[in-house]
């Protein structure tokens, strides 16, 4: 029983190191991303309305990026029609970030809080942002 | 007749390696058209380019080279000194090397040596297409052979078929070689391949090439080959054209006036 006090020393103090992250971020709960839709191409929209639904585009544009990158690449199609009957042109560059054109308020605020990182810009244009 | 147990089983077995075998047979021994072939493009077309270098040698003489600036311009291409690394998706070679097959000892002074405008030839049977692992290199239903970057792993392979050095490598990052992006098409990244696309994205516009609308000579004349009355099939009919190395059946439909 002569190690007792060192076992129990050691244990606390493993305990503690392990729930570090923990306790430390205990109560400040990361900000949710606030997209931001301030863009001169959205202001001056009549209707504040994406291509589709907003929750739509907030679940579904990564699967909506993909269909339009293939009616454009592989099938020769280059105009999408929207639920609304509306036109657009389907590109990343022309139509997406023409509106969203302040890309590093908008895209990246969510991608940043959930870590992904969509690899299309080493070819795909960004817009420059003042 | 009588069959013994014996052979009724020997029967059986061989019908079961047959039915066994059918699938590797079908496999290897037809051709899928399907991978050469995308259904959902416009049918009944094929895009093809008459070159007309007699009309364009003047010019090119006294310094145009607007054909290869626009292209350069519009879709974005590196200009790298380097010749183990430049990026080519028009450009020239001397006659010798673009139709190797037709030259000979006495070819006339006017044809030796002398430059020829060469491109992807979007061929009607390309070799590229049957060897790309990820069907990132496909021919549309118009014809055009073309490229999708989104798939392309960098294997090389289809620079390895296309018998005409139509394809180029990114060996780095292009972007420090482009002057002024243009931000309307997309760059392309290291480690993949890119050639040209017959202007796919002006085309599907209805528009012609931007090689064809920036020559002033008239050197360059794009038109359907399926379309009888068409200009290209116009001239085709009418005056003697060659082919780069036809030799080899990949039916090109880039066609040159001599
Ligand atoms: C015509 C201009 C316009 C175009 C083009 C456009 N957007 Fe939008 N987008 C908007 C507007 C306005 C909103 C906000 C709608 C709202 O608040 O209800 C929005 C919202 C969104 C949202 C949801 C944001 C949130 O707060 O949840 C996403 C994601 C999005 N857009 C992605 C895209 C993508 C991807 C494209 C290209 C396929 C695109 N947008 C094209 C105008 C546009
Ligand atoms: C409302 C938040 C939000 C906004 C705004 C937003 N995204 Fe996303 N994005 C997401 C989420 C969530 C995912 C999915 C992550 C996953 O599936 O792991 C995603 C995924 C993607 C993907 C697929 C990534 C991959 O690796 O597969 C692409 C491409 C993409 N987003 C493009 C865009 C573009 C372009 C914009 C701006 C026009 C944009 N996003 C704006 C939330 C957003
Ligand atoms: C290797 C380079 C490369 C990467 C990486 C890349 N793209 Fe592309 N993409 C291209 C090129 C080049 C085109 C143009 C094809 C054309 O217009 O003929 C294109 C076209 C597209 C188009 C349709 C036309 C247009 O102008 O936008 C969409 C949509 C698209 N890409 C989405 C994406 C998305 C989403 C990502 C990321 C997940 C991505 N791409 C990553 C090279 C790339």
């Amino acid at each position: 029983m002569n190690d007792f006090r060192y076992i129990i020393t050691g244990l606390v103090l493993f305990i503690v190191l392990v729930t570090f992250p923990l306790w430390t971020r205990a109560g400040k709960a990361a900000p949710a991303p606030v997209p931001s839709l301030e863009t001169q191409a959205i202001q001056q929209l009549e209707e504040k309305q994406c291509v589709e639904g907003t929750e739509y585009m907030r679940a579904n544009h990564m699967s909506l990026l993909e269909e339009w990158r293939n009616q454009v690449v592989r099938e020769g199609k280059r105009t999408y029609v929207a639920g609304n009957g509306k036109e657009y042109e389907m590109s990343l560059q022309k139509t997406c970030l023409q509106c969203h054109s302040n890309k590093s308020q908008f895209c990246d605020q969510c991608h940043n809080y959930l870590g992904v990182q969509p690899d299309c810009w080493t070819c795909h244009i960004e817009p420059k942002e003042s | 007749m009588t069959t013994s147990r014996r052979s009724f089983i020997k029967a059986g077995g061989a019908c079961l390696l047959g039915l066994t075998l059918w699938p590797a047979v079908k496999s290897f021994a037809g051709n899928n058209a399907g991978n050469i072939e995308n259904p959902g493009a416009p049918a009944g077309k094929r895009w093809g380019l008459v070159i007309d270098m007699q009309k364009c040698w003047p010019k090119y003489q006294e310094g145009c080279r607007d054909c290869f600036l626009a292209c350069r311009k519009a879709h974005n291409i590196p200009d790298i000194a380097d010749k183990e690394e430049e990026i080519k998706w028009l450009w020239t070679e001397p006659f010798e090397n673009a139709f190797p097959e037709q030259e000979h000892e006495y070819i006339a002074a006017g044809i030796k040596g002398k430059p020829f405008i060469v491109l992807c030839n979007h061929c009607n049977n390309p070799p590229c297409v049957r060897v790309c692992p990820t069907k990132a290199t496909f021919k549309r239903r118009d014809g055009i052979v073309m490229m999708d970057y989104h798939r392309c792993i960098g294997c090389r392979y289809c620079m390895a078929a296309c018998p005409y050095g139509a394809r180029s490598f990114n060996f780095s990052d292009p972007r420090p070689y482009i002057k002024e992006i243009d931000p309307a098409y997309p760059t392309r990244e290291k480690g993949v391949v890119e050639k040209c696309n017959f202007c796919a994205e002006r085309v599907d516009l209805g528009l012609v090439p931007v090689c064809v609308e920036a020559c002033r000579a008239g050197a360059l004349i794009f038109g359907d080959l399926e379309e009888p009355n068409s200009v290209v099939r116009k001239i085709l009919s009418g005056r003697y054209t060659i082919l780069r190395k036809p030799e080899l059946g990949t039916h090109p439909s880039v066609f040159y006036l001599v």
